[in-house]
């Protein structure tokens, strides 16, 4: 599905990813988790396509695509999802139009008809009953005035919206309470299918409770210094980061 | 409306001024210049009578005393008044009950314009007048309209049919003296239409006016007059456009409305004249002056105004709150891309008890535009309880537009209340990048944040031409950002 091979990037001239290789098939989920800074959402970035980032090395390739090559825009009909760290606001556009743009775009792309309002609108309670989201979020404008929690719960419901194959999520477990992290993550289990797959980037093994990852990987300064199975987020909540980083430093010692 | 929305996002493909177009009619000319035989000829053409004649002269001798206004945010390039011409009008004009009647080239003009002259062709509940250039050429559903005693016509035929009416009215709002662009026009109007709602009657259909300018060097002086007699009720839209041209064109129109006791009007505007190039040559000077007078006691008038053509817009649609318990409302949306000038806002005067006012102003700013709202409030002595609301936002895509804003108060009672907000915000580039990931490309992006941004104006329009105003705000955005 995905392979990412030696990729390097800079923000401003600045390095920040320094040579990362990954491979994702379908049907799995990687949890990537790292220290603050180290370059998690920078990879996501790059991922969707975001400008500001220039990768200044290694390849990207997406169901056999050239992802470097492709627009943000068509990353995201080709079944690339983001779900943000700090989602966006856009105020006086509502959540059903600004949907309803994004899933006709996404229909256009695969060659069908734009969906009728009243499929559209069942569309719409169908996926939120799915992933438990209150009702009357859906009516206001995107993310305007919407709590932290609130925020991070509408981009698991975009996320079921758009079906897509590889979604990225950004630590959207982050500020949520109990009840709204269990119902995130039931969120992507339910959406869970054979042929598609999760990289969900987080700080707290918790998640990983409910999201069974494959692999997790450890991204420090620009690089994934380990890759292991998910006992790996046990010991790291259990000892931090520290030792990674001594492992890290030894190696560039010897 | 939700299917039309997705229409709108993914019709438009093109950034180009769509109405540039120039057609070919055999016009009536005469030779470019201004002075007062020039206003003794047009009145000529026109057949009018000796009262409209004076009133002519006398705003023309009054005019010739005059200098142009400067205190207005805009750089504007001198007008030679000896080089427009102020008067081209189609040939042969019959009287023209039949369709078949108008010059095909005429009729291909309008259908292209998406305005079928056509009744049976026509959206459904809506009557249209068609000026183009000089003269009115068509107006639908007259006789259904009259009917129910609604007069809807040219002004030209309203100053033969109805000479008392238009006696009345005509300057009552807007008098001759006003500025030095409603003194231009009050010698050389054209035309433009002319309403009156009787008594009691709800007027049960859309009214609009479709000003078309085409020929070269030719000055577009419209006038209209719409008048609400009591407890009666008209909506009424009016649309421009105009041929793309390197070199500017001058439009100095007025429009005067009354609203009699408990009567309301809604005057909207979708004004799309010719903008200039993306370098800044050419396009229209739209110099309006509007104005509305709420007469009677209870009465209402409400402006909504979506303004995305023309090179400089210098336009304030205001309310004169006369009778006690009056309403006046004004909603805008003003866009300037490239190198396009827009100074404009409202001016609302309470003079009776209980008067209220609303503003809403959305400025809209990319490229190299220059957007200032300027509005006045002004409460008389002897309105009490006066209530006046304002929200001025500007919204800017870029970093070389700007955006003004210019209220002015002055209240001389103690019991007014007067509220203004200001906000000021940028299209962000997460805002985009946000839309691109979903999948939206940053054109619509673009109209979809703008949309939602001019939303509260948008839905003050009717139905029919809400649609048709978003897309031109997509459309007049398109390639101000990347
Ligand atoms: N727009 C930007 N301009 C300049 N530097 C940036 C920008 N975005 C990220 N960086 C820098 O890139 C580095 C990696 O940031 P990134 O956001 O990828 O970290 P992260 O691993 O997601 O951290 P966190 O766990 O705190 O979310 C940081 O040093 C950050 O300051
Ligand atoms: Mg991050």
């Amino acid at each position: 599905m995905l392979i990412i091979n030696n990729l390097k990037a800079s923000i401003e001239g600045k390095s920040i990813l320094k040579g990362i290789s990954l491979e994702v098939k379908p049907g799995e989920i990687h949890a990537i988790m790292g220290p603050n800074g180290s370059g998690k959402s920078t990879l996501a970035a790059v991922l969707a396509g975001r400008e500001f980032v220039e990768v200044t090395e290694g390849t990207v390739s997406y169901l056999g695509k050239n992802l470097l090559e492709m627009a943000a825009e068509d990353r995201a009909k080709e079944g690339i999802f983001l779900g943000f760290q700090y989602p966006i606001e856009i105020p006086g556009v509502s959540m059903v139009n600004f949907m309803k743009t994004a899933v006709n775009e996404h229909r256009k792309h695969k060659g069908l008809e734009p969906l009728s309002a009243s499929d559209f609108l069942k569309m719409m309670r169908d996926k939120k009953e799915l992933v438990e989201i209150d009702s009357k979020l859906a009516n206001r404008s995107v993310n305007e005035g919407f709590s932290g929690g609130e925020k991070k719960k509408n981009e698991i419901f975009q996320m079921a919206m758009l079906e897509p194959k590889l979604a990225i999520l950004d630590e959207t477990d982050s500020g949520l309470d109990i009840d709204a992290l269990r119902i995130v993550a039931n969120g992507v289990n339910k959406l869970k299918r054979p042929d598609n797959s999760f990289i969900v980037i987080t700080h707290y093994q918790r998640l990983l409770d409910y999201i069974i990852p494959d692999v997790v990987h450890v991204l420090y300064d620009g690089r994934i210094v380990k890759t292991a199975g998910k006992e790996l987020a046990i010991e790291l909540e259990e000892k931090g980061y520290d030792w990674i980083k001594k492992e890290v430093e030894n190696n560039v010692i010897a | 409306m939700e299917k039309d929305q997705d229409k709108i996002l993914s019709d438009v493909t093109t950034g180009e001024y769509k109405y540039g177009f120039y057609s070919d009619i055999e016009m009536d000319r005469i030779p470019k210049g201004l002075s007062e035989e020039v206003v003794r000829i047009i009145s000529a053409k026109k057949k009018e009578p000796e009262w409209l004649l004076d009133f002519r002269l006398k705003s023309y001798r009054h005019w010739l005393t005059m200098k142009m206004p400067t205190w207005a945010n805009l750089k504007i390039a001198p007008i030679n008044y000896q080089e427009i011409i102020f008067y081209a009008a189609p040939k042969e004009r019959k009287n023209l009950n039949n369709v078949d009647d108008i010059d095909p080239e005429l009729k291909k003009t309008f259908d292209k314009l998406g305005i079928p002259l056509e009744e049976q062709k026509h959206l459904a509940g809506v009557a249209v007048d068609a000026v183009i250039d000089s003269v009115s050429v068509k107006t639908t559903f007259k006789e259904t309209l009259a009917e129910m005693g609604i007069i809807f016509c040219s002004f030209s035929d309203a100053v033969k049919e109805y000479p008392d009416l238009v006696k009345r009215y005509m300057g009552s709002v807007v008098p001759y003296t006003d500025n030095f662009f409603a003194t231009l026009n009050s010698a050389v109007f054209s035309d433009g239409s002319f309403c009156y709602i009787p008594k009691g009657v709800r007027c049960p259909m859309e009214l609009s006016t479709y000003f078309r300018i085409n020929s070269a060097n030719t000055g577009q002086f419209e006038r209209t007059l719409l008048i609400a007699d009591e407890e009666s009720y008209v909506s009424y839209l009016e649309g421009c456009t105009a041929p793309s041209r390197d070199e500017n064109q001058l439009h100095a129109a007025i429009v005067e409305i009354v609203a009699e006791k408990n009567a309301e009007v809604k005057y909207s505007t979708v004004q799309n004249w010719y903008p200039g190039d993306k370098e800044g040559k050419g396009g229209v000077f739209n110099f309006v002056t509007k104005r509305g007078m709420c007469k009677g006691e209870n009465s209402k008038i409400s402006w909504t105004q979506i303004e995305t053509g023309s090179a400089i817009t210098w336009k304030y649609p205001s309310c004169i709150l006369r009778g006690d318990n009056s309403t006046g409302e004004f909603y805008s949306v003003a866009v300037t891309n490239n190198y396009q000038q827009a100074d404009t806002g409202t001016k609302m005067t309470h003079i009776g008890k209980n008067t209220k006012s609303t503003i809403v102003s959305k400025g809209i700013s990319a490229g190299h535009g220059q957007n200032s709202y300027r509005g006045l409030v002004k409460v008389l002595k002897n309105a009490s309880n006066a209530r006046n609301y304002s929200q001025c936002d500007s919204l800017l895509l870029g970093d070389k537009c700007g955006a003004h804003t210019f209220p002015y108060l002055e209240v001389d009672n103690q019991t007014a209340i007067v509220e203004h907000e200001a906000t000021t915000s940028k299209i962000g580039e997460d805002q985009i990048f946000y839309c691109n990931q979903r999948g939206i490309s940053t054109e619509d992006a673009i109209g979809l944040i703008v949309n939602g941004y001019a939303r509260e104006v948008i839905n003050k329009l009717p139905m029919e031409f809400a649609v048709e105003a978003q897309k031109l705000l997509q459309i007049s955005l398109e390639g101000s950002v990347g």
